[in-house]
């Protein structure tokens, strides 16, 4: 039972998850914080001043950082929503086979979302 | 004691039966009939916010996207943020944002040991749908001000 609900979880372990959900967190709560204030003191933001700010090498670490910790959180929290909710108890036999598209189709999405911002902040 | 004996047989077997009779006591454990307190829908909505956010994450890689390509599709979506199909959906994804986040920091501070009691979880769940409320109405007054 252990081998089928862990072969799909992020790190394999709870503990991994527990911890990498949170330090995943900050990193976004960071990156939320420090864009909500630029935003709120810039009211009349222009283009050349955002490309400036966004093309300086510790915006690009704080984006790719950011991004990627969403892809982990996201892999997290989906893998114990979906563990929860789709299951075999709850919706009969189909439930595996569902919540396994259901999973591959969510790390699909993630890895596109990791590449398109990669080529988004990098491409600038 | 030993005047005792059949007293002590009689008393152990009335706890066997009492036991036996505990365990065939119905339990109910079908979520869908029991009422859920406070802290459920606290969880529940950090659950809801996180799938929601999820599909948000295109909208905001889309900002993000065409407001570093050009000079052009940075004014476009300036000028699509004055619209108010494109305000409803920033405003539903910052929302989604805010209550994640003041549900995540709960978890946080819970982790440092506080609020960890039934009533401190139960005080945390309503202090976090405050906090979550106010940052919801000025995420909207930040879009439509």
């Amino acid at each position: 039972m252990g081998m089928i609900t862990n072969v799909t979880s992020f790190g394999r372990s709870g503990l991994s998850d527990w911890l990498l959900q949170r330090t995943t967190a900050i990193v976004m709560a960071a990156y939320v914080v420090f864009v909500t204030f630029y935003l709120l003191t810039n009211p009349d933001l222009q283009y050349d001043q955002w490309l400036a700010l966004n093309s300086h090498i510790c915006m690009k670490v704080l984006n790719v950082l950011t991004v990627l910790s969403i892809a982990i959180h996201a892999w997290i929290g989906l893998w114990a929503v979906l563990t929860d909710y789709v299951t075999v108890r709850l919706l009969g036999p189909k439930a595996t086979p569902l919540r396994i598209i259901f999973q591959l189709g969510m790390i699909l999405v993630t890895l596109v979302y990791v590449i398109w911002a990669l080529d988004i902040v990098w491409g600038i | 004691m030993v005047a005792d004996f059949p007293a002590f047989i009689s008393a152990l077997l009335a706890d066997i039966r009492c036991y036996i009779v505990n365990k065939k006591r119905p339990v109910n454990l079908d979520i869908g009939t029991i009422q859920l307190p406070i802290t459920s829908y606290v969880s529940i909505l950090h659950r809801v916010s996180g799938v929601v956010l999820f599909a948000a994450i295109a909208v905001f890689l889309w900002v993000l996207d065409a407001s570093l390509t050009s000079e052009e599709s940075f004014n476009a979506v300036k000028e699509c943020i004055g619209g108010t199909l494109c305000q409803i959906i920033i405003w539903a994804s910052l929302a989604a944002l805010a209550y994640h986040m003041v549900a995540g920091v709960r978890h946080l501070i819970m982790d440092l040991g506080i609020g960890e009691t039934l009533e401190g979880g139960q005080l945390g769940a309503k202090i976090a749908l405050i906090v979550a409320a106010v940052l919801i109405v000025l995420a909207g007054v930040w879009v439509w001000a």
